[in-house]
């Protein structure tokens, strides 16, 4: 928790009533603190990727591709795009559904 | 007369001489003989007597005349004439011793001893001064009383003299003789007077003497002139005295001389003669006079007689009345007794059949008087019962009303106990609730109250049997009681933190939840602006369920205390919005719900308290 609370406290800066507010209402029940939650774990996850895609990027470019351009930005695009593909789904899941196929045979 | 006269001398010889003739004896006797004795016997012996008493006289005064002193007097004046004698022989007293003395002493001895002397002389001079004036005075009287006794016996004398010599009539004779008598009889007075003047004289005489004496025994010089002078005056005046006392001594003692005898001896015959002719005389007239007396005597006892026989006549008749009358007296007490004895008789029948009729009387009486009784006992029995038996019912009565009361307040005060046990109750009841609804005002800011399971047992504990309360405080949630709930300021605040970000989600929903849709959704809270507050309406129409619209709205509510119709309004949201104030929501329902259950327990309790409570 502490933990989560300095990376969003390092994180956007529209989530600063969040953080203020996770401060305050420090219980599990807490739907906003969830949602700011969801959103500083988003962020920190993007960012995370996007850095990780641009070190990947830079290490691909630095070994097979001649110190290009092109890889950096691709891992991080890459990075990028997972963060917020995560990010998304993070955000979707309450209304994800799950359903069950029931084979019928 | 010459009887009394005779007799009167010789008293006087008796007086005189001290020896009693033996005539004068015989002359009493002779006189208490009886009157029918001869008188010449009684003239004869009254003869004899004169005789023998003058004879007497001359003899004796011849005999001796110094004892006349002697005899004239009585024996204590003989005494006194010794001591007289005696008296005089008496000289002054012997001086005082003289002793040798200091000078001071003596000095003041003489000055004390003088004034000793000066006062004594001065009282021995008043005392001999007194003395003095008292013999004086005494021995005047005696010589003046002794002057006249020897006037009274000259007088006699002189009488004597005449009776004996004058020649008179027999009558004028007595009368000299009756003058001799009455002057021997002042005589006789001024002689006693004398005497005892004399013998006061002596004794003053005497007492001064003594003084004399006394003053002389004192022994003090100045006393002595006092004295001699005192004895000079004593020795005159009993010098005086005696002279007087001679004189008449010699005047009673040189009384008769020769001649005097001779004519008092011719006295004596004369007077014997005229004796024998009065003697005659009275022979004569006696006779007559016996005569007479004899006449008169027979008169007399006739007289006597006659008396005599009237008195014992009136005896006899008085003894025969009063015999008479003394036999009607006892025949009468005879007859008194015989009727009272018939009457006794009379009486005891009239008893006998008094008592019988009595008798009778009484059974009946009795017999009517038991009846009467027995009636009025039974009477009074009857109303005694009566009466008894009806303090029994009312007796009885009271006890049951007082019973019936009795047990009305026993059942008063139970169901009192009762409503009381239900008060209390109620009481605390209300006091479980006011403790909850207070507890529920522990929520601080954003702070949940105190657990309200205590609370909540208290009220539970307090409503044991009472089933209403008990599904109320059965009916609190669970969350309040563990956890306790959130004031309705601290929703309100959170509501506001809320706000934005429902704001920020509110185009998110099911169908609406990619990341673009985030970025439009923030574009739009950042772009809308709707009122702060704004009052919702009272219906609610589709377009008023737009998010920013409902928050809105649900602000308002909040601002104005209405966390309900908030929390409904809240509830319209939808999509992210509603799940983001979802907990917000369970919040706020939890707190209404634990108000209202609250309110609800309140309400009751103070319904029923206000049942229970007794207006005053």
């Amino acid at each position: 928790m502490a933990k989560d609370g300095i990376l969003t406290c390092y994180g956007g800066m529209s989530h600063v009533t969040s953080c203020f507010s996770r401060e305050i209402f420090l219980t599990a029940e807490n739907m906003a603190d969830e949602h700011a939650r969801k959103w500083d774990r988003c962020l920190a996850d993007t960012a995370v990727k996007t850095v990780t895609g641009l070190g990947v990027g830079i290490v691909v470019s630095f070994i097979a591709f001649k110190r290009r351009a092109w890889p950096l930005s691709f891992g991080s695009g890459l990075g990028l795009g997972m963060g917020y593909s995560n990010c998304q789904h993070d955000l979707r899941s309450p209304y994800l559904i799950h359903g069950r196929m029931v084979k019928d045979q | 007369m010459l009887r009394a006269c005779l007799r009167g001398a010789n008293a006087t010889a008796r007086k005189n001489y001290r020896r009693i003739p033996l005539t004068s004896l015989q002359q009493c006797r002779h006189y208490t003989a009886g009157e029918g004795s001869s008188a010449s016997k009684v003239v004869v012996a009254g003869l004899l007597t004169v005789s023998g008493g003058i004879g007497g006289t001359v003899l004796y005064a011849k005999w001796d005349r110094l004892c006349l002193c002697v005899c004239v007097f009585s024996l204590e004046e003989c005494n006194e004439c010794h001591e007289h004698k005696e008296a005089t022989a008496v000289h002054p007293a012997p001086t005082e011793p003289m002793k040798e003395r200091p000078v001071e002493e003596v000095a003041a001895r003489l000055a004390q001893q003088e004034q000793e002397e000066q006062d004594i002389s001065a009282s021995v001079s008043a005392s001999l001064e007194d003395s003095l004036a008292s013999s004086a005075k005494a021995t005047l009287q005696a010589i003046g009383a002794q002057e006249a006794a020897l006037q009274a016996i000259m007088q006699h004398t002189d009488k004597l003299k005449e009776a004996m010599e004058a020649e008179v009539l027999p009558e004028e004779k007595s009368n000299q003789w009756k003058d001799l008598e009455a002057a021997l009889a002042d005589r006789t007075t001024a002689l006693n007077d004398a005497r005892a003047a004399l013998s006061k004289a002596n004794e003053s005489l005497d007492s001064l003497r003594s003084v004399i004496d006394e003053s002389k025994g004192l022994k003090i010089s100045s006393v002595r002139p006092l004295v001699l002078a005192a004895e000079e005056n004593l020795h005159n005046m009993v010098v005086d005295l005696d002279k007087m006392v001679m004189k008449c001594f010699c005047v009673l003692a040189g009384k008769l001389s020769t001649d005097d005898l001779n004519a008092l001896i011719a006295h004596a015959h004369r007077r014997i003669d005229q004796l024998n002719r009065e003697l005659a005389e009275q022979k004569v007239r006696e006779k007559i006079h016996i005569d007479a007396a004899l006449e008169q005597q027979k008169l007399e006892d006739q007289k006597a007689l006659d008396s005599a026989v009237n008195t014992a006549l009136q005896h006899v008749k008085e003894e025969a009345r009063l015999d008479q009358e003394r036999k009607l007296a006892e025949l009468r007490e005879v007859m008194e007794a015989e009727m009272r004895t018939q009457l006794r008789r009379q009486a005891a029948a009239h008893t006998d059949h008094v008592q019988d009729v009595l008798k009778v009387q009484e059974h009946e009486l009795k017999a009517e008087a038991e009846q009467v009784l027995s009636s009025k006992m039974l009477e009074q029995e009857t109303r005694y019962r009566q009466l008894t038996q009806e303090q029994l019912d009312n007796f009885t009565l009271d006890m049951n009303t007082a019973y019936a009361r009795l047990k009305g307040v026993e059942e008063a005060i139970d169901s009192h106990v009762v409503a009381e046990d239900e008060a209390r109750k109620a009481h605390q009841l209300w006091l479980s609730v006011e403790a909850l609804s207070y507890s529920l005002k522990t929520a601080e800011a954003d702070v949940p109250t105190v657990p309200l399971e205590n609370a909540a047992q208290a009220v539970r504990d307090s409503c044991r049997d009472n089933d209403f309360a008990l599904a109320l405080a059965s009916a609190l949630p669970e969350k309040s009681l563990q956890r306790g709930v959130y004031s309705e300021a601290s929703l309100r605040a959170r509501f506001n933190s809320l706000r934005s970000l429902a704001r920020r989600v509110a185009l998110i929903d099911e169908s609406r939840n990619s990341l673009y849709q985030y970025f439009l959704s923030y574009l739009q809270a950042a772009l809308l602006f709707e009122k702060r507050q704004e009052a919702p309406p009272s219906q609610l129409s589709s377009e008023d369920l737009d998010p920013f619209k409902l928050l809105s709205y649900a602000s308002y509510c909040l601002e104005h205390g209405d966390l309900e119709l908030a929390a409904k309004l809240v509830n319209q949201l939808r999509g992210e919005a509603r799940r983001v104030v979802e907990d917000w929501l369970i919040e706020a329902r939890l707190t209404l719900e634990t108000r209202q259950v609250v309110n609800l327990l309140s309400a009751y309790a103070n319904a029923v308290g206000l049942g229970t409570t007794q207006a005053p």
